[in-house]
């Protein structure tokens, strides 16, 4: 039984296209706003550092919530249960090592990007540009796996099956079309209303997709008189594993009978993962950009504690919503509509509207629930777009080719074609790729933030003997390991699901996830690198620290 | 403040000098001492509890699906547990810095740009 299918007729397609012109037509609003008051180099990067401590608590929600947590965290505690809630836990508990030991600092010793404070008391080019390298590829993993998730999606929103055609377009040109779309949109976001568009873009898009999260969590609740054991035994039921269905196992780290090795492996597999989750978030360039909005140290510190409540509460939700759906929609009704269960949020909201008020009720909950699935992806996919053209023309433009002497003006004229630049190849590439299996792209990008970025982030913050080699060992050992390592993984080859399909067999490393061994590499790499050189600048490194915990001589908001 | 910062709010004028001697002075000192033996062990407390939490989900199963009332379990109760945890530090740490750090970091910062002590 196909819900989503049988019950989508034209108007309710119709409805959840207006509800998405609203919010495109608003967010284009915001865009031409933000954009009115943009002038110089730090208004484009950093939205003129104006930002309270709770507007870049929402943004950065905004900027961390994707479309693969808010559909796919929930579709994978719909169809295995307790593993999903897996996710939600490292996509949290990270948040507190950006907390204690990032945010802070980094907004005071940084300018624009992350390769501010990795090159601060460095030699600028090789550090600049090994920063830079990490920070695309960190963020073009990621926009890939959005963006390829954006044309099943659009498919899946709008309820188009194989064979079937809405306004002249089948499920293939539908698939096109969303990805085209929300390409031009990223673009005109960044390019349009740079930092200061984009952050209220993000706000808005926060307001949204955890205000209908928050909303549908509620309706599910009240369905068992806000009894979560009620639910949980339901979910279970349901599922047809039983009490498994609550316990961790189905889904990673799953014991193989007969064979321990490959038990062996999928048990460190999820240790990796679990590492790369919590030591990822406070390396990814596109969240750690947000904190040089606010005016100072402190308030980039407190938007950590809005943005931790936000995600926090939002984590708690998938929880609901997950066993909410496999409690109400069923396992065979989600693999029916997306094998993945991406579906099953949108499912579930279906249900619970026609339980409230019929067809006309179910109609309406998938419009909005929709919405805030594209909130979630045009909101990410801003936040790494800015992030890659700021690096482009900061870093590599002014910092490597000009060596700092281009001016305000031309890098940002610089990174508004750089926006375009990086949005239309990813178009292209998701366009081709679409077929692939790249869900992949979001761990990557986590373990080469946590191997590359996060070990000499903190170095060169905390560690006075840490230097240009090491910085620049540490970063492209980090990055190339966990990057090889994966194209030597399961991932990519020798299983039915792999990236190249089982025909390919070249994965010698038997972890899907690199961290575990990444991690501890590119550290070593950034310790053994620094040792190998005699470079040291003790001056430099005592007023890097001065500048991080007290803010002294720190960027300023702009004054206009 | 000495200068004013120009509209591209670029950092006012203080050398690096200036900033570096804060480095060696005993309250700045103190400052880092404070902050780090709160800092290191609550995130080096919060990542165990974390990998405690990730190595049972993988290796003590039966454990995690030890029922404690209705379908409610071990499993579910240490994973909810990761979120009061998150909170509890953050609240801690904000609380933290409110009473032993903010003003004596703003103090130094004073201090650094006001050029004298």
């Amino acid at each position: 039984m196909s819900i989503l299918a049988q019950e989508m007729s034209d108007s309710n397609r119709i409805l959840t296209i207006a509800l998405f012109m609203v919010m495109v037509l608003v967010t284009i609003g915001i865009t031409i706003q933000g954009g009115r008051t943009t002038r110089t180099a730090t208004d484009f990067h950093s939205g003129g550092r104006g930002f309270s401590a709770a507007q870049n608590g929402f943004a950065v929600a905004g900027d961390y919530v994707s479309a693969a947590s808010f559909l796919g965290i929930a579709g994978t505690i719909a169809l295995y249960g307790y593993d999903g809630f897996l996710y939600s836990i490292g996509f949290l508990v990270a948040w507190i090592v950006a907390l204690l030991l990032v945010a802070e600092s980094l907004r005071n010793s940084g300018r624009f990007t992350v390769a501010d404070a990795l090159s601060y008391r460095m030699k600028q080019r090789p550090v600049r540009t090994a920063a830079s390298i990490a920070t695309l590829s960190i963020s073009i993993f990621y926009l890939l796996a959005q963006m390829v998730g954006t044309g099943a999606l659009v498919t899946l929103l709008l309820g188009i099956k194989e064979g079937e055609t809405f306004l002249g377009m089948d499920a293939g040109a539908a698939k096109v079309v969303g990805i085209v779309v929300t390409g031009l949109l990223m673009v005109a976001y960044v390019a349009f209303g740079g930092m200061k568009g984009t952050t209220w873009v993000q706000i808005f898009q926060a307001c949204v997709k955890i205000g209908l999260a928050f909303v549908l969590a509620i309706l599910v609740l009240a369905e068992y008189n806000f009894n979560l054991s009620a639910l949980l035994g339901d979910a279970a039921q349901a599922s047809g594993q039983g009490a498994a269905f609550l316990e961790p196992g189905l889904r990673y780290g799953t014991e193989v009978a007969g064979d321990s090795l490959q038990t062996l492996w999928n048990k460190l597999d999820l240790i990796s993962l679990g590492l790369a989750l919590v030591l990822g978030t406070a390396g990814l360039p596109h969240v750690l950009i947000r904190f040089y909005t606010t005016p100072d140290g402190k308030t980039a510190r407190k938007s950590v504690n809005w943005a931790i409540g936000l995600i926090g509460m939002f984590y708690l939700l998938t929880l609901v919503l997950g066993f909410g759906a496999a409690a109400m929609v069923g396992k065979e009704a989600i693999i029916a509509e997306n094998p993945a269960g991406n579906s099953a949020a949108p499912q579930l909201s279906q249900v619970i509207g026609e339980n409230i008020a019929g067809s006309t009720g179910g109609a309406i909950m998938l419009a909005l629930i929709a919405s805030a699935a594209f909130a979630a992806i045009l909101s990410v996919v801003a936040g790494l777009i800015i992030a890659c053209s700021s690096s482009l023309a900061h870093d590599l433009y002014n910092g490597v080719f000009k060596q700092g002497k281009a001016s305000g003006h031309q890098e940002v004229v610089f990174a508004k074609f750089a926006a375009v630049g990086v949005g239309a190849i990813a178009v292209v590439i998701a366009v081709f790729a679409q077929d692939l299996n790249v869900a992949f792209l979001v761990a990557l990008a986590f373990a080469v933030a946590a191997s590359a970025n996060l070990p000499t982030l903190l170095f060169s913050l905390f560690w006075k003997r840490f230097n240009t080699a090491g910085a620049v060992a540490g970063i492209y050992g980090g990055l190339i390991s966990a990057i090889g390592l994966v194209i030597f993984s399961p991932t990519f080859s020798s299983t039915p699901t792999s990236l190249l399909g089982e025909g390919v067999d070249i994965a010698w490393f038997p972890l899907s996830n690199p961290g575990l061994v990444s991690i501890p590499f590119g550290l070593i790499c950034a310790v053994v690198g620094t040792l190998m050189s005699k470079e040291s600048n003790p001056s430099r490194f005592a007023s890097m620290q001065v500048r991080a915990l007290t803010g002294a001589g720190a960027e300023r908001a702009s004054t206009h | 403040m000495t200068t004013t910062p120009d509209a591209d709010g670029a950092p006012p004028e203080v050398s690096e000098a200036d900033i570096a001697a804060m480095h060696d002075d005993p309250r700045f000192i103190e400052l880092k001492r404070t902050l780090f033996r709160f800092t290191v062990p609550v995130l080096l407390a919060a990542l165990a509890w974390y990998f405690v939490y990730v190595l049972m989900s993988a290796y003590a199963r039966d454990f995690m699906g030890i029922v404690l009332f209705g379908n409610i379990n071990l499993g579910l109760v240490l994973g909810l547990s990761q979120f009061l945890v998150t909170f509890w530090i953050t609240w801690g740490y904000n609380r933290f810095t409110a009473r032993h750090f903010d003003k004596q970091s703003a103090d130094l910062r004073d201090d650094i740009m006001n050029g004298g002590k």
